[in-house]
Order: structure tokens, then C-alpha cells, then sequence
């Protein structure tokens, strides 16, 4: 039966109005244009001249270095990688006794991470600074202040790397540890030298997320308490910006944040391009 | 006489409900090669699992070279040394090179020295035909080689007992044969093996003895020659002749009788 005269019901080329492909691209066209104004509305009604004065002042930039760097950059850059060093190794303690098949292990992990995971992280860092003191008067936490952010910063990784770490586990196929086990391995050799290398490519990506996070929570150290040498980005920038009534150092040390974590984008895309390339 | 390399008396193995082994006793010699063959469901690959507790058996016994591994106290990692097993699907570690799939296991689990490991494991890659491809990354192997691999790997560990499951059900079908012509070698260098296979040609030819199993039990077991050339039992008749000319066979009505058995 033909359908010729037909209106619609066949499968040929409607005749009236705009076909799906028509209707795609005008739509996808009126979108471009939407956002071009925006961005140019933006752009006009902007202040430059005043929002320069009060963030791109060049002498003021100029000042911070190489203070900026040197000692504020540095320091972000310490507190965040023991705090990450310091979440990882527990994030895995955490993730292994998630797993575990013992009862009060799992339970235990289970409470671990509702409870750090749940908490904001400022108020893990008002707790280290003034709780634990008071409870252990006396003691010292190893490394001072180094030590303190390592341990608040580690303590709120870890919830977070632990629940990751534990689905990396659980995506490395059965079979892995079968062929393992049946290699002679115990269970414990086997996670360690055949199932963990496997999560770790598989959970890159998020990790490298936690590390970015833990950059920008690293500003939090200013609830401890820091001497003028242990100031970090944030910090210093907003020091510097009270002492010469200006916002510069802010978009400075802004920047510097940004000078890490680009690369840091960029060198996990090709790590992990690399592991695809050997396990695909 | 000498005990048998492998025993296995009364075994059964449920998951959940569902009954998959119903009172399994096999006795395979030092040196012997024998075949499990039967449809899929019928327990064959659960049986070969319990023989080196990658499944825990409900009940009864396995023994592999007079040591108990049903025995709740049996080291089982000491005794698993013995056993090499063969996948389906491989499982070799992809992270891994070829060859260090091959070393690292004798490294970390008989804790021999580099040397000795990286021989053994040249040996071993020799033996299945793929030296050169020592430092290739397993993904970048067909499945052919990277189950040669996969015995190879299992080898390196010098096991006395060889344990087959399907070792050629997930090639294609072009590449079978390189992996049967490693387990015909394996078999004439008298290793002891048990291997759940669909490949009639292989059992006809290099197998001792056939063992024929449907829903959880040993149907028959016997010479090749018996059980595929001459079957006795109706069962074992009707799987040969659909597996030999599958084309040949007829929509067949579900049978009340055997529903529900197996998976």
C-alpha cells in the first residue's frame, strides 16, 4: 500500500514544517546567540576601571614576590600533600576493613566515614586545634603545626579515599583474585600485589579530584593558629590585602592556586591515558 | 597401590536452593588425563572449582596428593602450590607483563630469587611457544596466546596436578587449536590432569578416561572409546549427538523430569 498523499504516517520526509535535523540546529542556534549577549552584556556593564584599581594593581603584585611563592605556595603545597599522604594511607586502612569479613571492622570503618565525611572540615581543624590539647595536655602533635594540618586534613581525605578506594577494589573483576588465589597467594599477598595496583588505575581520576580539594581546604589552616612563616596562599593573601586596603594579593594567590592544579589536570590525563594503553 | 592424585568422595555443593553437585566420588591417578564433559548446568566447572576449593564444597571430602583440602585446618595456600589452574576467561594480571606474569607469582609466593624466577619463566614461555612475546602487555595478545600464557603461568609454579575449566570455550574457534596442541604436550609429558572441556576431538584423542555428568551427578565414566564412541546411557547419547551435529538436532520439548536441575 502506498502512502504517497499521505500525511505523516509513512516513513518519508515530512513535507510541512521544520524537520527534527531543522529543528535541532536552530535551537542550537538560538543557544550560541543567547550566550554571546550575556557574555557581551557582562563585559559592557562591567567597571573595569574600578575593578582594576582594586585587583590588578602592579605594584602591589609585584611586592608579594617572591614571598608569594617561596614561602605561601610552598607552604599550601606541604600541608596539602602529607595531609593527602596521611588520608591515603588511612583511606586504605579504612577501605580494607570495609571490606574486611570480620563483623566490627566493617562497622567500625562504617562509623569512620559517616562521621568524617559528614562533619565540615573546618570544624575537624577547630577540633585538632583546641580539642585535642585539652585532652592531652601536654603532648605535642609531631611536626606542630605541619603535623596538625597533616592529621585534620588526613582525617577528612581518608573518609572520602576510603570510599573510593574500596570501589576501586571491588571493580577489579572476581577473577583476578580467583587466578591469584589459585596461584598459591594468600589473600592478604594477593590484594596487595596483584588487586590494589589494578584499583589504583581505575581510581586515579577521583583521587587526583581529593588532591584538588585538599588544596583548596588547606586555607582552613588559619583556624590553628599560624606563625608568619606558616601562612599558606590564602593566607598571606588576604594579610597582605587588609595591610594595603587592595585585593590584589587575593587574585594573586588565586592564581597561584590555579598554578598547580592545571597541571595537575594535565599530567593525570596522561597518566591515565598510559594505564588505558596498557590495560585495554 | 598408590593413592590417587586426586579423590574426591561424596561431594555435594548447593548454591542456596539450588543443589548444583549430588554426591560426586572421582578418583584421578598420578599421570592420568581425564575429561569432564556434560550440558551446561550440569555441575561439571562447580566440580572442578571444589577440587581446589575455589569453591567451598557443602559436603564431603577432596583430596589432592593425600592432603585433605576439605580439612578446616589445611593450609590451603601450601596446597593450592600443587594445583595449577586454567581459566576460561584467563585472568591474566593485565597490569602485568607477559613475563612478569609469570614471575611474580613465583616471586612473592615460592619466594624464589630473580634469576631463578626469570628462567623458569623463559622455560615455561618457551614450552608454550611465546618467548618472544615475553615483554608484551596481555591485552595486546589474542586469546589463544594469552591462554598458552595462562598455562604457562601456572607451570612456572611446577605444580603436580593440572586443572582445566573450558580452557577453549571463550577463542575463536581458528585459535583452538594452539591452545589443545600445549595441553596434548602437557598430557604426553604425563602431568595429571582433569579438564572440563566441549571439545570431543581433544577428549576422543588425549584423554585416559571420560567422565559424563548431568544435574550434579556422574553419569558415566570410562575410556573414551566407551563413553563417546559407545555411550551406554540414554542422557550421554542424546548431549554427544547434539554436540556432535548440533544442526541436526530438534526443538525439543522442556522435560518436566529435568527441570530445575542444574543452574
Amino acid at each position: 500500500m502506498s502512502d504517497a498523499t499521505g500525511n505523516g504516517t509513512g516513513l518519508a520526509p515530512r513535507r510541512k514544517g521544520l524537520t527534527r535535523r531543522q529543528k535541532r540546529s536552530l535551537s542550537r542556534g538560538i543557544q550560541y546567540v543567547v550566550f554571546v549577549a550575556a557574555v557581551i552584556a557582562f563585559a559592557v556593564a562591567a567597571d573595569w576601571g574600578r575593578l582594576k584599581n582594586q585587583f590588578a594593581q602592579g605594584p602591589i603584585a609585584r611586592e608579594m614576590f617572591p614571598d608569594v611563592i617561596t614561602l605561601a605556595l610552598k607552604n599550601t603545597v606541604l600541608y596539602t600533600v602529607s595531609g593527602f599522604a596521611v588520608g591515603l594511607v588511612l583511606g586504605m586502612v579504612v577501605a580494607l576493613m570495609r571490606l574486611s569479613s570480620v563483623g566490627p571492622y566493617r562497622w567500625l570503618a562504617g562509623v569512620y566515614i559517616e562521621i568524617f565525611r559528614g562533619l565540615p572540615a573546618l570544624l575537624i581543624f577547630i577540633f585538632i586545634g583546641v580539642a585535642v590539647p585539652l585532652a592531652f595536655p601536654g603532648t605535642e602533635i609531631i611536626g606542630g603545626t605541619y603535623g596538625k594540618v597533616a592529621l585534620a586534613l588526613g582525617l577528612v581525605a581518608a573518609a572520602y579515599m576510603a570510599e573510593t578506594i574500596r570501589a576501586g577494589i571491588q571493580a577489579v573483576p572476581k577473577g583476578q583474585m580467583e587466578a591469584a588465589r589459585s596461584l598459591g597467594f594468600s589473600p592478604a599477598r594477593a590484594m596487595v600485589s596483584i588487586i590494589i595496583p589494578q584499583a589504583f588505575r581505575i581510581i586515579l581520576p577521583p583521587l587526583t579530584n581529593e588532591l584538588v580539594l585538599l588544596f583548596k581546604d588547606s586555607s582552613l589552616v588559619l583556624f590553628l593558629g599560624v606563625t608568619l612563616q606558616e601562612r599558606e596562599l590564602s593566607k598571606f593573601g588576604r594579610d597582605l590585602a587588609s595591610q594595603t586596603a587592595n585585593s590584589t594579593p587575593i587574585l594573586v594567590a588565586g592564581l597561584c592556586y590555579l598554578l598547580i592544579t592545571i597541571p595537575l589536570g594535565f599530567v593525570v590525563r596522561r597518566m591515565e591515558a598510559k594505564a588505558q594503553e596498557a590495560v585495554k | 597401590m598408590t593413592r590417587p592424585e586426586i579423590e574426591v568422595r561424596g561431594l555435594h555443593k548447593s548454591f542456596g536452593d539450588n543443589e548444583v553437585l549430588r554426591g560426586i566420588d572421582l578418583e584421578i591417578g598420578r599421570g592420568e588425563v581425564v575429561c569432564v564433559i556434560g550440558p551446561s548446568g550440569s555441575g561439571k566447572s562447580t566440580l572442578l572449582r571444589c577440587v581446589n576449593l575455589l569453591e567451598e564444597p557443602t559436603k564431603g571430602q577432596v583430596f589432592v596428593g593425600g592432603a585433605e583440602l576439605t580439612d578446616p585446618d589445611v593450609d590451603i595456600d601450601a596446597v593450592r602450590r600443587r594445583i595449577g589452574m586454567v581459566f576460561q576467561q584467563f585472568n591474566l594480571f593485565p597490569h602485568l607483563t607477559v613475563v612478569e606474569n609469570l614471575t611474580l607469582p613465583q616471586r612473592r609466593v615460592l619466594r624464589r630469587d630473580k634469576a631463578t624466577a626469570a628462567k623458569v619463566a623463559a622455560e615455561n614461555l618457551e614450552r608454550v611457544g611465546l618467548a618472544e612475546k615475553a615483554s608484551a602487555y596481555p591485552a595486546s595478545l589474542s586469546g589463544g596466546q594469552q591462554q598458552r600464557v595462562a598455562i604457562a603461568r601456572a607451570l612456572a609454579m611446577g605444580p603436580a596436578v593440572m586443572l582445566f575449566d573450558e580452557p577453549t570455550s571463550a577463542l575463536d574457534p581458528e585459535l583452538v587449536g594452539d591452545v589443545l596442541a600445549v595441553m596434548r604436550m602437557l598430557a604426553d609429558e604425563g602431568m595429571t590432569m582433569m579438564v572440563v572441556t566441549h571439545e570431543m576431538t581433544f577428549a576422543r584423542e588425549v584423554a585416559d578416561r571420560v567422565v559424563f555428568m548431568d544435574g550434579g551427578v556422574v553419569v558415566e565414566d570410562g575410556r573414551p572409546e566407551d563413553v563417546i564412541g559407545n555411550p551406554r546411557n540414554e542422557r550421554t547419547r542424546h548431549f554427544l549427538s547434539r554436540l556432535l551435529d548440533p544442526a541436526m538436532a530438534e526443538v525439543e520439548e522442556e522435560n518436566p523430569a529435568r527441570r530445575g536441575e542444574g543452574e
